[in-house]
């Protein structure tokens, strides 16, 4: 006898579950069809880092190795050189200047903390987030990667408005 | 002369090739096993005679790594190690160390601690629930699982900036203040999760099919339980009424109206059925947290060890100091010996620091909720069928990366 109630409940549930699915047909699509459509990500996202420039075009890093000091995966690499030219030739907006600035993404965990400790805000993290390469040695990025005038940006993704629906980047179909 | 060599058991089987046991290895690239957890599966037929996890393939030695870093830099770590519940293994770490310096947190910051935690609790048990029944077989709920989860994660996001691995909390206070307008935000979710709850019930509670695969199985009474030392989900799914946050709360949740879910059978479906009132009550208490959201400072006033504020960092020149010495050199903690326990999504997650002074840690232990409920699968598998440790295994609800830490 138990086995055919058993029979009948479990067509029951079959049932009921397909009833769910089958009413979330007309809803809205949870999905981003990713990469023909963009990811949104959040103003605070954590991506690849941008070293930033002054309204001169001079790079704002006073070569200080305080985010060097702050990282903890130790993927940060700076050779700091001094420039004794006048302010309008130098490279930076200082006379100190990171000559080298490396950062081995292949250690970086993007905590945020270099950006946190930077007192002069020269770096902080951008939203590029595709980073992947064929080749290990090329996750070691150098100054030209990094620096805002200079980085690759991909086109794969859009920031949200701080004030957004927590959904907004589900589309209605 | 004698055969009689004593041979480890599990030889002995290997070694009667007529007889009916058999010795299978069930991982460590098994789906079902949430990792890369490896059970040494003895079977009779179809029964499981013996069960033992093989733990390790996922060791990585955070907790070394600990002693090498400076205690904020250690917030990081913790976030690799229970990957879906990384605030609260966040919460743990930071209130230990608080312990031992002796900081007072500000309100502010306490309620978002406690909206966080909650909002992260509900996310791991989503990915329990999707991955629970998926194991089973039931699929289509892994997907509306994920869709909620992905707007906790954006919310998280919204917040600290990463997703899996936030690190929001600091030791003295949070990383900075909730971006404008969140707290509506936090109100949309949980204006939708009610109707997702809903049909989370609808695919599973009422399925014959699934209570027929989890109902006696992998059970396990409540002095038993004590004895295992299971916590969180686990333990209250075998009628034993403990929670952290009622027996020993932190962070204010004295001051927070909600139920502990308790069932009496100890098998998969008691523990199906509390993990999922339980995130009801964690609902209960973002929303009341909100509620309590009062304008105010969300870093503690200790100069020495909470970074400073960025404008003032800028301006005078001992907050430059300040910034530079705890950035470069860390802070000193006094000596001594702390250990904070914790109510993660998973049991009780307990954080062992000793310190002997100086910015980094002499010893940081995690005492980890997966580890614990792991421990008891030897005894739960034993005597159920193959198909039901997948069951069994899904509903101890455990995360690879802070078992082996
Ligand atoms: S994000 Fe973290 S790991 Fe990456 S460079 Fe900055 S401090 Fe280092
Ligand atoms: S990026 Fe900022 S913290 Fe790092 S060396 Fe340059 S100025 Fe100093």
């Amino acid at each position: 006898m138990s086995i055919i109630t058993d029979v009948i409940q479990s067509t029951k549930a079959i049932i009921q579950g397909m009833g769910v699915t089958l009413s979330y047909i007309p809803k809205r699509k949870w999905t981003v069809q990713y990469p023909e459509e963009p990811v949104t990500v959040q103003p605070r996202y954590r991506g690849q880092h941008l070293l930033h420039v002054d309204e001169n075009g001079k790079e704002k890093c006073v070569a200080c190795f305080l985010c060097a000091a702050a990282c903890p995966s130790e993927c940060i690499y700076i050779i700091a050189k001094d420039d004794p030219r006048s302010p309008a030739e130098r490279t930076g907006v200082d006379e100190r200047f990171a000559e080298v600035y490396n950062i081995d993404y292949g250690r970086c965990i993007f905590c945020g903390y270099c950006v946190e400790a930077c007192p002069k805000d020269a770096i902080t993290h951008g939203y590029n987030f595709e980073l992947s390469v064929y080749n290990r040695a090329d996750l070691l990025k150098t100054k030209t990667d990094l620096l805002i005038t200079t980085q690759l940006q991909s086109k794969n993704y859009r920031v949200a408005f701080s004030d957004e629906d927590v959904d907004s980047e589900y589309k209605e179909v | 002369m004698s055969t009689n060599i004593n041979l480890p058991p599990q030889l002995e089987v290997i070694d009667r090739p007529l007889d009916t046991q058999m010795t299978i290895s069930m991982g460590p690239q098994h789906p079902s096993t949430h990792g890369v957890l490896r059970v040494e599966l003895v079977l009779d037929g179809e029964m499981v005679v013996k069960a033992t996890p093989d733990i390790g393939y996922l060791h990585t030695g955070m907790e070394k790594l600990f002693e090498y870093k400076k205690y904020q830099q250690g917030i990081v770590i913790t976030d690799r190690m229970d990957y879906l519940n990384p605030l609260g293994n966040n919460l743990a770490y930071v209130m230990a160390a608080e312990k031992l310096l002796a900081i007072e947190i500000p309100e502010r910051a306490q309620t978002i601690r406690v909206l966080f935690c909650e909002l992260q609790r509900i996310a791991s048990h989503l990915v329990w629930l999707g991955t629970h029944a998926l194991d089973i077989g039931a699929m289509t709920v892994f997907f509306y699982c994920f869709r909620e989860r992905e707007k906790i994660l954006n919310l998280i996001e919204a917040a600290s900036g990463g997703r899996l691995t936030p690190s929001y909390f600091r030791i003295g206070g949070l990383m900075m203040d909730l971006p404008a307008g969140f707290e509506s935000r936090v109100k949309q979710f949980l204006d939708g999760f009610p109707s997702a709850l809903k049909d989370f019930q609808k695919l599973l509670t009422g399925n014959r099919i699934f209570q027929k695969r989890t109902q006696n199985v992998g059970r396990i009474s409540g002095p038993d339980a004590i004895d295992w030392g299971l916590s969180g989900p686990c333990l209250r799914g075998s009628g034993v009424q403990l929670d952290i946050r009622r027996a020993n709360p932190y962070t204010g949740y004295e001051k927070y109206d909600f139920e502990i879910p308790i069932e009496h059978d100890g098998d998969v479906w008691a523990r199906y059925l509390v993990r999922l009132s339980e995130m009801k009550e964690s609902q209960k208490i973002v929303t009341q947290a909100l509620s309590r959201l009062r304008p105010g400072p969300v870093k503690a006033d200790a100069p020495k060890v909470v970074l400073p504020d960025r404008e003032a960092m800028k301006q005078h020149m001992d907050a430059l100091i300040h910034h530079f010495l705890i950035v470069a050199e860390g802070f000193d903690v006094p000596a001594g010996e702390v250990y904070h326990p914790i109510e993660a999504s998973k049991g009780e997650l307990g954080v062992y620091i000793r310190s002997t002074g100086g910015p980094k840690p002499s010893r940081v232990h995690f005492r980890g909720p997966s580890f614990v409920n792991l421990s008891a699968l030897p005894d739960l598998a034993q005597g159920a069928m193959i198909a039901d440790i997948v069951a069994i295994i899904g509903s101890l609800d455990i995360v690879l990366g802070e078992i082996d830490r």
